[in-house]
């Protein structure tokens, strides 16, 4: 049988992998400031992140496809957080977790940069200082709902107006 | 701060009737070169005022008196007070006539001129230090004579300037990039302290008593 690009397989399949995709989204450890410790809390038993598929926080970002960004990043962290992002193989995903990832958060100086996605692209922004481990998981059901959908695609969400 | 039922003071040793300093702190002008003053403690903490040039000598003293550890070094900016940087050196004694139950303590202070910005380094008498001026240089500009590896630790390698240093804008090269609000109507912040008057600029810095004004002061 020749197999042909026949529309019904090719996106049955790519619905296969954007499931399997959404279903195993391992994040990488990259705790920097107090929200690592809400972090911390999301893959403690009570919240749990492991049974939506982010079974282990993996150490090293060639094995990772999530990077939650936990914290605040200052200008000297810069070029870690490039070069780490760099070394995720795609597909990946960025989560600004806190109002620091987010925008700099009460640190409006010379040392935090405003906001993550002045270095790397953001997929989804967690607000509050810390947020609750219930929001972090929100944020990461939420990103795997448009993984699923199609709409994340390798570091960039992708809405349709 | 606050003194037990043997009316001890926070220092731990008895207290001197007259209210004079201790006998170690007098043991310790005594030997000391010129250049060294003592002056009211600081939150219970006995305090020295050392001349740059004294230093290096006082800090062998306070070494062999028995402080053995150096708890930190840090910087003050008194701007717009002359000399106008001020280097605190903390140390803690856990031996001696001291215990770790009741420690004693002791603070130098050296003034610092803008003109110059150079303080005899005592990273070689207790290695604790080494960082601890690295960050003072690092943040305030003060250069360590001597010291082993001087070079900026907390900001990055290229940055240019000194961020603790009152004239230094708190959103860094940001805030110069990112100014467009007209010159007239910018807040000029530090002209707005000094036309303020605070306690602290007032009163030179050196010397002072404990801080009796609050907030709501």
């Amino acid at each position: 049988m020749e197999v042909t690009n026949d529309q019904f397989l090719v996106t049955r399949i790519d619905r296969f992998a954007r499931w399997a995709q959404k279903s195993s989204v391992w994040p990488l450890t990259f705790g920097l400031a107090c929200c690592a410790i809400e972090m911390m809390n999301l893959v403690s038993p009570r919240y749990d992140s492991s049974r939506f598929g982010a079974e282990v926080f993996r150490a090293s970002p060639r094995q990772a496809d999530l990077l939650i960004v936990s914290g605040r990043l200052s200008n000297k962290m810069v070029p870690v957080i490039k070069q780490v992002y760099a070394q995720m193989p795609e597909p990946k995903w960025v989560v600004a977790m806190g109002a620091c990832a987010s925008t700099g958060g009460i640190f409006d100086n010379y040392a935090i940069v405003q906001g993550v996605d002045r270095v790397i692209p953001v997929d989804v922004y967690v607000p509050g200082c810390p947020p609750t481990p219930d929001a972090v998981l929100h944020a990461v059901l939420r990103l795997q709902k448009e993984i699923a959908s199609g709409h994340a695609r390798a570091g960039v969400v992708a809405r349709d107006a | 701060m606050h003194e037990d039922q043997a009316g001890r003071g926070p220092a731990g040793a008895p207290r001197d009737p007259e209210g004079g300093p201790p006998g170690w702190v007098r043991e310790l002008l005594a030997a000391a070169p010129p250049g060294v003053q003592r002056l009211e403690p600081c939150h219970g903490i006995e305090s020295l005022r050392v001349e740059p040039d004294a230093l290096l000598p006082v800090a062998t003293l306070v070494k062999a008196a028995g402080f053995t550890m150096c708890l930190d070094v840090g910087g003050v900016d008194y701007l717009p007070r002359a000399p106008r940087f001020e280097v605190v050196y903390h140390f803690l004694a856990l031996s001696g006539d001291a215990s770790p139950e009741r420690p004693r303590r002791l603070q130098l202070r050296v003034p610092v001129a803008e003109e110059r910005l150079e303080v005899p380094s005592i990273a070689a008498i207790w290695p604790s230090a080494d960082w601890a001026e690295r960050e003072v240089y690092d943040l305030f500009g003060i250069r360590f004579s001597g010291h082993p590896n001087l070079r900026r630790i907390l900001m990055p390698d290229d940055w240019e300037g000194h961020p603790l240093r009152k004239d230094y804008p708190l959103r860094g090269p940001r805030a110069l990039e990112e100014q467009d609000v007209p010159l007239g109507e910018r807040f000029d912040f530090l002209a707005a302290r000094v036309a303020q008057r605070l306690p602290h600029s007032q009163r030179g810095g050196l010397g002072r008593e404990p801080d009796r004004t609050g907030p709501g002061a």
